[in-house]
């Protein structure tokens, strides 16, 4: 008899259900391919971060109480950003100490689990790589590194791909410059942080950069794609970003089950 | 300097006092490269100080638990520092604000019949604006830290709390001795520029009457002041002048002696990665009968500026426990591209965002907390683990709270509490990715301008999940 394959549910977060829906998307269908039952709750919104991290907590628990209704369970949840994850794991119990959902929201904080981490330490996939040699530089999440320590599962999952070749870029520990609404609030320094982290990546010599954190991501890509604005005719200057997730996916699913993923432009994600 | 020209500025993106001072910091380029060199090579001395891990970790442990212990003893350990200082002969004054603690400075100096104090590194007396304060009753403050002196000669402000000048390089500390001792021929060599200063400053040790000095920790079961440097001027400070002045703030106390070496070993190694300092001083009250040198008389300034307030508050607490080493400074993301003087305040980096808007006052200084991205790399570090991001997110929690304007704050958290409406609007937003896509483009806004903006996809993921049948309610 085979045991009953683990079920958990997934938490989509609010950046990647309009940024990157396919990092999503590629993060559900690799637990389920690595035998994992996957759930989507329909009543997940955001974490509540934003406002949390901006001193709104009324709002941020006004927003996370309904993502205790929408995580409501005893399965692991798997997050696929090691920020939000971060924010329910580390935030959750002090945003709602005192309150009336404190044993709501320690009983989440425990089950909440990073995406990387769970398919790394719990489903440990044998998976085959299918794509061509490839250098991607790793860029960690200071949430990944420092809040939540799972930078080891993200390489271990890249190491275990025969054709992928890890490198870490220069100052790998400090921040990307992004810090949510810190870079509307404070966007000179915000901006010259990314710059310092893009030119290290951009450095390291690989073409793709890989995270677990979309908003990472997001600002690199703004200022590489503002680079490169005005001089389309020359060469490439900034390197493809993509979410860990997406990547692992396009690697180790056959081009049979690849099919059923829609193509990267009607998502109107990054081309 | 030039204002930048920009084709529209909504009132969202103006910049405040705060900003402007950031970005024109942001624009000095020498300045950031002294920086940015000398803080990564306090990051490597402070790896190199502690190679072990678990030793680390243990020591930290160790200092948290002193300075708590004495936090939350506080009233307690400080009576018995007073009476255990008044019993070796050493002067206690409280003062409760700055202008306090600088009145009771001018007191003692002008008892002394003195015109001129010397001074070793003291922060406190950057908090209370002592030189200015002596200076304007006519009495000459002497730098005489290295550091100190050279942005004393420049009329500048501490770029951090333990390197002040760090912000120079040899060849501008070079011309800054020009300018000022143009009689003098002057190279651009540490060792001579060092020597210079040194013989400068002897010359003027010995005629001074005042030494006034900081503290690094009070000791209440003996009544001792413990100051640590590595020039030597401190204890010239201490020991040469009749009158000793030690002024420092009330939470810098600790119960026993023998919780001062962890305390030390945290706090050389992770400031400079020193294993010690070249002097540790000692202060248990004026010469004794017996004794052949030492001050006649020491004044011990207890300052409290706010910090009473802050030791009653559970959570704002643990800032009191900083030791002052500077670590979170050297190795904040922010503070290493823009210096001390980017913040305009006396303590910068991390432990200013979160010390000063309780010294000042949040109106005045509460934006300080929106210069972090709260990426932990401080309290990584700091050696007895003040969980800065913590304390910097409570800063701006008081702030709004103050404030109280969530305006569109409100509309996005009834928005994402409200699942259904939520997804309506990802949904809607989805559909008209292409137009808004452009549109985030053109719109102004902080982020566009160093950066494009993110694209939004045609589909939401909570669509995807639905078509591939992962959706469930």
């Amino acid at each position: 008899m085979p045991e009953s394959p683990p079920s958990v549910i997934f938490f989509g977060t609010c950046l990647i259900n309009s940024l990157a829906p396919q990092a999503g998307l590629a993060a559900m269908r690799l637990l389920k391919l690595a035998g994992a039952q996957v759930r989507f709750p329909r009543a997940q919104s955001c974490c509540g971060q934003p406002a949390y991290n901006a001193g709104f907590d009324a709002q941020a628990r006004q927003v996370a109480r309904a993502q205790l209704d929408a995580l409501a369970g005893t399965e692991p949840v798997v997050v696929p950003s090691a920020s939000c994850a971060g924010m329910f794991r580390h935030q959750y119990p002090l945003l709602f100490a005192g309150h009336p959902e404190q044993a709501r929201a320690e009983q989440l904080a425990g089950r909440v689990v990073d995406f990387c981490a769970y398919l790394q330490r719990v489903l440990a996939p044998a998976w085959t790589d299918h794509g061509p040699p490839v250098t991607v530089a790793l860029h960690h999440s200071c949430a990944a590194r420092r809040e939540l320590g799972v930078t080891q599962e993200a390489h271990a999952l890249l190491e275990a791909l025969a054709g992928v070749t890890v490198i870490e870029p220069e100052r790998a520990h400090e921040c990307c410059g992004f810090g949510g609404t810190f870079a509307l609030k404070q966007p000179e320094i915000s901006a010259a942080m990314t710059a310092d982290k893009a030119e290290a990546l951009r450095a390291t010599g690989a073409v793709v950069v890989l995270s677990q954190d979309l908003g990472c991501l997001t600002s690199l890509d703004g200022y590489w794609r503002r680079q490169q604005a005005g001089r389309q005719f020359e060469v490439q200057t900034g390197l493809q970003v993509q979410h860990i997730a997406e990547f692992l996916w396009q690697r180790v699913a056959s081009a049979a089950v690849q099919d059923g993923l829609p193509p990267r432009d009607t998502l109107g994600a990054p081309q | 300097m030039k204002p930048v020209q920009r084709r529209f500025q909504p009132p969202w993106s103006r910049p405040s006092s705060l900003q402007q001072r950031l970005r024109t910091a942001l624009a000095r380029q020498p300045v950031r490269r002294n920086i940015a060199r000398a803080m990564n090579g306090l990051v490597d001395k402070r790896r190199a100080a502690f190679p072990d891990a678990q030793t680390l970790e243990a020591l930290r442990d160790q200092g948290q638990a002193i300075r708590d212990q004495a936090l939350d003893h506080l009233p307690t350990l400080l009576r018995e520092l007073e009476a255990n200082c008044t019993a070796n002969g050493i002067q206690v004054h409280w003062a409760e604000t700055p202008a306090e603690a600088n009145a009771q400075v001018l007191d003692i100096v002008r008892a002394a019949g003195a015109d001129a104090v010397l001074k070793g590194k003291s922060m406190v007396s950057e908090e209370i604006g002592l030189n200015a304060a002596l200076a304007a009753a006519g009495i000459e403050a002497l730098e005489t830290d290295l550091g100190e002196w050279i942005i004393q000669l420049a009329g500048e402000a501490p770029a951090h709390i333990v390197a002040p000048a760090v912000h120079l390089s040899r060849q501008e500390v070079a011309a800054r001795f020009r300018t000022h001792f143009p009689e003098l021929e002057i190279g651009e060599d540490i060792a001579d520029l060092t020597a210079l200063a040194r013989g400068l400053l002897r010359d003027r040790f010995a005629r001074m009457r005042v030494g006034v000095t900081g503290v690094n920790f009070l000791v209440a079961e003996t009544g001792s002041l413990c100051l640590i440097e590595n020039e030597g001027n401190g204890r010239l400070c201490t020991t040469l002048p009749e009158v000793h002045i030690a002024i420092t703030g009330i939470e810098k106390v600790i119960a026993r002696l023998d919780q001062l070496p962890p305390l030390l070993r945290l706090l050389t190694r992770s400031a400079t990665g020193q294993p010690a300092t070249t002097y540790v001083n000692l202060i248990s009250g004026p010469r004794r009968t017996s004794e052949r040198d030492g001050p006649h008389e020491v004044h011990l300034i207890l300052l409290d500026h706010g910090r009473a307030r802050m030791q009653a508050d559970p959570e704002q607490r643990a800032i009191l426990r900083c030791i002052r080493c500077g670590a979170c400074m050297n190795h904040c993301p922010v503070y290493t591209r823009v210096g001390g003087h980017g913040y305009g305040t006396v303590y910068p980096g991390p432990l200013g965002a979160v010390l000063e808007p309780r010294l000042q006052g949040l109106q005045l200084q509460g934006e300080l907390a929106e210069a972090s991205s709260l990426c932990g790399a401080c309290a990584e570090v700091c050696p007895v683990r003040i969980p800065l991001p913590q304390l910097i997110r409570r800063v701006r929690r008081d702030q709004r709270a103050r404030q109280a304007r969530p305006g569109l704050w409100s509309l996005w958290s009834r928005l994402q509490a409200r699942p259904l409406q939520a997804r309506r609007f990802t949904r809607a937003l989805a559909g008209l990715a292409p137009a808004l896509n452009v549109a985030l483009r053109w719109l102004p806004s902080p982020w566009t301008r160093s950066r494009e903006p993110p694209r939004l996809a045609r589909q939401t993921l909570a669509d995807l999940a639905e078509q591939e049948g992962f959706a469930d309610d």
